[in-house]
C-alpha cells in the first residue's frame, strides 16, 4: 500500500506521520505540497497535525483552500483512503469534506497529555486491526478539539455509525460534544481525528496503541 | 472605492467559551448586570470598484468560501 504525506506551512507533525508509515508499510510516503493539483497514485492520503498558516482566520481554514485541497476532494471522491489527524482534522472539516466543526477548548487551554480512546466502529478501513469497544491509549495536544455539529448532523452521524472513535469516560479534554474525538464520512473513506495515533506505535513512544489505525488502513498484519 | 464591513458572529447555541472568559472577566472588575458576552469577529475591506450591488454578491461569496464557517457562524455585510 502507498501513502502520501500532505504538507503545508505550519504543519509540524507532517515528520513523525512519515516516520510512523514508514515504519509500518516498509515505505516511505510520497511528500505533497500544497500547491500540488496532482497527487501520485496512492492509497492512502494523510494530512498531518500542526498550525497550518499559524491557525489564522480559523484553524485549518486557510489550508482548506489551498489547491492541493481540490486534489484530495477528487480523489476522495474516487474512494483513496484520506486521514486527518490533528490541524488535519480541521482542514478536513473546514474543507467540507467532514460534517461539524471544530471549537476552541471548552478550557480554553491546550491540551497535550494522554487520553483514552474508545473504538466506536471497528468496522472501518481504518480501525479493522481494532475491536469494537476496545479502549486504546492515545496522546492528544490541541488548543481547538471542541467537536461541535448541529442537531440533526450529530444525529446522523451517530446513526450511521460515522463517529469512530470517542473519548472514553472521564477522559474528554476538550468538551467535544458527544465526546466525539473521530469522525469518518458517510462513504467511510475519508476520517479525522483529533488524537495522535502516530505518537505511539513502538515501545520508544512507550506503546504501540496507535499501531492497528496504520495497520488497518495499509491493510498490513497488525504487530 | 467601497469600503465594506463584515460581521462575523457564532450561531446561537453554539457554545462560546471565550465569551464566556469574558463574562467572567468582567464581572470581575466589577462590571454587573452583564447577561451574556458573545465574541466575533470584524473584517474592513476595500474594493476597487464602484458597482455596490456586485460587491455586495461578492462579499456574500466571500462570506460563504471563506471569511464565516456557517457550520457555526453567522455574517452581515454593511458599507461605510
Amino acid at each position: 500500500m502507498k501513502s502520501a504525506v500532505v504538507q503545508l506551512p505550519g504543519l509540524n507533525r507532517d515528520r513523525d506521520m512519515i516516520a510512523a508509515l514508514t515504519k509500518i508499510s516498509g515505505k516511505a510516503p510520497v511528500t505533497v505540497w500544497q500547491t500540488e493539483t496532482d497527487i501520485p497514485d496512492v492509497d492512502l492520503i494523510v494530512i498531518p497535525g500542526g498550525f497550518s498558516y499559524g491557525d489564522y482566520l480559523r484553524c485549518g481554514a486557510i489550508a482548506a483552500r489551498m489547491p492541493v485541497m481540490q486534489a484530495i476532494k477528487a480523489k476522495a471522491e474516487k474512494g483513496v483512503k484520506v486521514l486527518g489527524v490533528c490541524n488535519g482534522f480541521q482542514i478536513l472539516v473546514e474543507a467540507g469534506l467532514l460534517p461539524g466543526a471544530l471549537m476552541r477548548n471548552a478550557s480554553l487551554k491546550f491540551v497535550c497529555r494522554e487520553i483514552k480512546l474508545e473504538v466506536v466502529n471497528a468496522e472501518t478501513d481504518f480501525t479493522r486491526a481494532y475491536s469494537k469497544g476496545q479502549v486504546i491509549r492515545s496522546p492528544v495536544a490541541h488548543h481547538d478539539g471542541n467537536y461541535f455539529a448541529d442537531a440533526e448532523t450529530l444525529k446522523t452521524i451517530e446513526g450511521n455509525g460515522q463517529v469512530v472513535f470517542r473519548y472514553a469516560e472521564g477522559t474528554n479534554p476538550n468538551g467535544s460534544m458527544n465526546d466525539i474525538a473521530g469522525v469518518m464520512n458517510a462513504e467511510g473513506n475519508v476520517l479525522g481525528m483529533m488524537p495522535h495515533p502516530e505518537n505511539l506505535i513502538e515501545a520508544a513512544h512507550g506503546g504501540s496503541d496507535g499501531r492497528g489505525l496504520f495497520a488497518s488502513a495499509l491493510e498490513v498484519i497488525a504487530a | 472605492m467601497i469600503k465594506a464591513r463584515v460581521t462575523v458572529t457564532l450561531k446561537n447555541g453554539v457554545l462560546d467559551p471565550q465569551g464566556k472568559a469574558i463574562e467572567g472577566a468582567l464581572g470581575a472588575l466589577g462590571f454587573d448586570g452583564i447577561g451574556q458576552v458573545r465574541q466575533g469577529k470584524v473584517f474592513d475591506l476595500q474594493i476597487e470598484s464602484a458597482d455596490k450591488a456586485k460587491a455586495e454578491e461578492d462579499l456574500k461569496a466571500m462570506c460563504e468560501k471563506l471569511l464565516a464557517n456557517t457550520v457555526i457562524e453567522n455574517y452581515s455585510i454593511s458599507f461605510a
